[in-house]
């Protein structure tokens, strides 16, 4: 093909398109259509202009718009324990994930390096990976609301117990397979264990450490909007339900992207990490 | 030999199978170096020429036997023995300089990472690759990472160096100037060095006495032929020299029909643990 555009540029121009489309769709299929049958003005103002207008209960994309430009404009006002800044939403629940998932790597790297080192003790703790890997990490809510009495802190070892296992399973994938050639280059220069682990298990097995870190981020982000749901009071999932009881759906559709947004900007965080640690061969 | 710097004394080594019935690579195996030797060992694949290495490098242990180096017993891996291995087995992730460092380091541990530098430094330098030293292995081809392979083993003044057909995956060019590279600094450092090869004229032109070993399993030491080469030889000029094909002939002879005939025709006097040494001259009057 003799293009001239490059492949980035057609491929953003064809991006907005696609917007483009869905957005007039989008504002077609909710705008306001032919007034319903006549009824009486009392039972008209408490069934509301959804109602009496044919006008859809979603919201278009306009409306959606302009919220959203609210929002971005005071992202960080604190009224009272339902009326918070998205801002403010969205920072309680990174922090919460910031604290589980920082205890998840202090755990899971040491653990991980434990098992892909020793073969008996990959033997040992196998099942009990296997088992606890997929277990949805909310079906440990109640366990730890009943254990912890704290539902702030329930969330946080909900997140924990999310990132543990593949970070962990990454780990001890990554350590025992480092190449037999360089763990013998150590051994010919009597390496001591601690200094080969560091010199050379770690770089060696990092890309496979980061990866897990990076799978684990995004499973932790996908989770803290349903635990947040769960326990409530602060986060952006109790934001969600929050605005669902009160029957906004605009702020559920910006909550939505705001939510997309932030998730990718922290997968990508984790793969610039990966990158930085991945060597070429 | 009178001088043993090396002496492996009657190893064996055998490996589990899947039929229970384990097989042994070799057994009874035994060699003696001199100090300053360059010793090729021949031999087709399988024959357990690399698990010897391995032996003698500490990272394989025998079934039984014993390794002596320098009047001392080898158990485990040690900074007295450098291996070259066939892979380079650099670190990835380190430069070249890094990756000579690291030994460095590694074998004297209390010096000034100055000092360290300089001396890694110096062994790059020694293996012609002064202004890669910053590059990572994957940025330099197949034979700057075989020589800074070289460097880093040269680097921390080994007893003996230990080499896994070295240059088995590089093209012929690179191989030529590797083989001169590494004669040069042998001649020069009076290194003492341990080689596994299949190529004859590798052996031919390196080698002091070239080993040679039947085919495995059960492989044995069949002779130790003493090169009749002139010390001094040039690349271009030791195929003109009257001993060069008597030489070549003999170890050809043994790869193509010996390596595999030895076992069922041993020569009359034939003794494991003091192969007989033979060194294939042009037939000429002044043989003794």
């Amino acid at each position: 093909m003799a293009s001239a555009a490059p492949l980035s540029l057609r491929a953003g121009v064809l991006s907005l398109l696609i917007f483009a489309i869905f957005a007039l769709a989008w504002h077609m299929a909710t705008r306001g259509g032919p007034a319903g049958p006549a009824m009486d003005p009392e039972y008209a103002k408490l069934m509301g202009a959804t109602a009496t207008q044919g006008k859809s209960a979603m919201p278009g994309p306009l409306e959606v718009g302009a919220k959203l430009i609210e929002h971005l404009r005071h992202p960080f006002y604190d009224h009272g324990p339902n009326d918070k800044g998205l801002g403010v939403q969205l920072a309680f629940s990174m922090l919460r994930v910031a604290a589980g998932y920082g205890l998840a790597v202090l755990v899971a790297i040491p653990l991980g390096f434990l098992i892909g080192m020793s073969p008996l003790m990959n033997k040992a703790l196998d099942p009990f990976i296997q088992i606890m890997k997929p277990v949805s990490p909310l079906a440990w809510m109640p366990l730890a609301l009943y254990t912890i009495k704290d539902s702030g802190l329930s969330a946080i070892f909900v997140i924990f117990i999310c990132s543990l296992w593949p970070m962990l399973v990454n780990t001890a994938f990554g350590v025992s397979g480092v190449r037999k050639e360089w763990l013998n280059v150590a051994r010919t220069l009597e390496v001591g264990p601690w200094r080969r682990a560091f010199t050379v298990i770690l770089p060696a097995a990092a890309p496979t450490i980061f990866t897990g870190m990076r799978i684990s981020i995004g499973i932790a982000w996908l989770v803290i909007v349903a635990a947040e749901m769960l326990v409530g009071g602060t986060g952006i999932g109790y934001f969600v339900w929050n605005e669902w009881n009160n029957l906004s759906i605009t702020n559920v559709i910006i909550a939505i992207l705001l939510i997309g947004v932030v998730g990718m900007l922290l997968d990508q965080l984790l793969a610039r990490a990966a990158r930085a640690v991945t060597f070429p061969e | 030999m009178s001088d043993r710097f090396i002496s492996i004394e009657g190893i064996a080594r055998r490996f589990p199978t899947r039929s229970g019935e384990p097989v042994t690579i070799f057994e009874d195996l035994s060699l003696s170096i001199a100090r300053g030797d360059f010793v090729c060992i021949i031999g087709h694949s399988g024959c357990g020429k690399s698990t010897v290495l391995n032996v003698l490098a500490g990272l394989d242990q025998p079934d039984a036997g014993f390794v002596f180096i320098d009047g001392k017993q080898i158990t485990a891996p040690g900074l007295d023995r450098a291996v070259i291995f066939q892979s380079h087995a650099l670190l990835p992730w380190k430069t070249a300089l890094g990756n000579v460092a690291y030994a460095v380091a590694s074998r004297w541990p209390s010096l000034k990472k100055a000092e360290i530098n300089a001396r890694a430094q110096r062994a790059i330098d020694l293996v012609g690759l002064h202004g890669a030293e910053m590059k990572r292995p994957a940025e330099l081809s197949g034979g700057m990472r075989q020589r800074v392979g070289i460097a880093r083993a040269l680097s921390i003044e080994p007893k003996i160096l230990l080499m896994d057909e070295p240059f088995s995956a590089l093209d012929a060019l690179t191989r030529g100037a590797l083989q001169d590279e590494v004669r040069r600094i042998c001649r020069d450092t009076g290194q003492t060095l341990f080689m596994i090869t299949h190529d004859v004229d590798e052996a031919m032109y390196l080698a002091d006495k070239i080993v040679l070993m039947t085919n495995g399993p059960g492989a044995m030491i069949a002779e130790i032929v003493e090169n009749p080469l002139p010390q001094e030889r040039k690349r271009d000029e030791i195929h003109r020299h009257p001993d060069y094909y008597p030489l070549r002939n003999h170890l050809i002879d043994f790869l193509v029909t010996r390596s595999v005939t030895f076992r069922n025709d041993m020569p009359a006097g034939y003794d494991r643990k003091k192969p007989p040494v033979v060194k294939p001259r042009a037939q000429t009057p002044t043989m003794a």
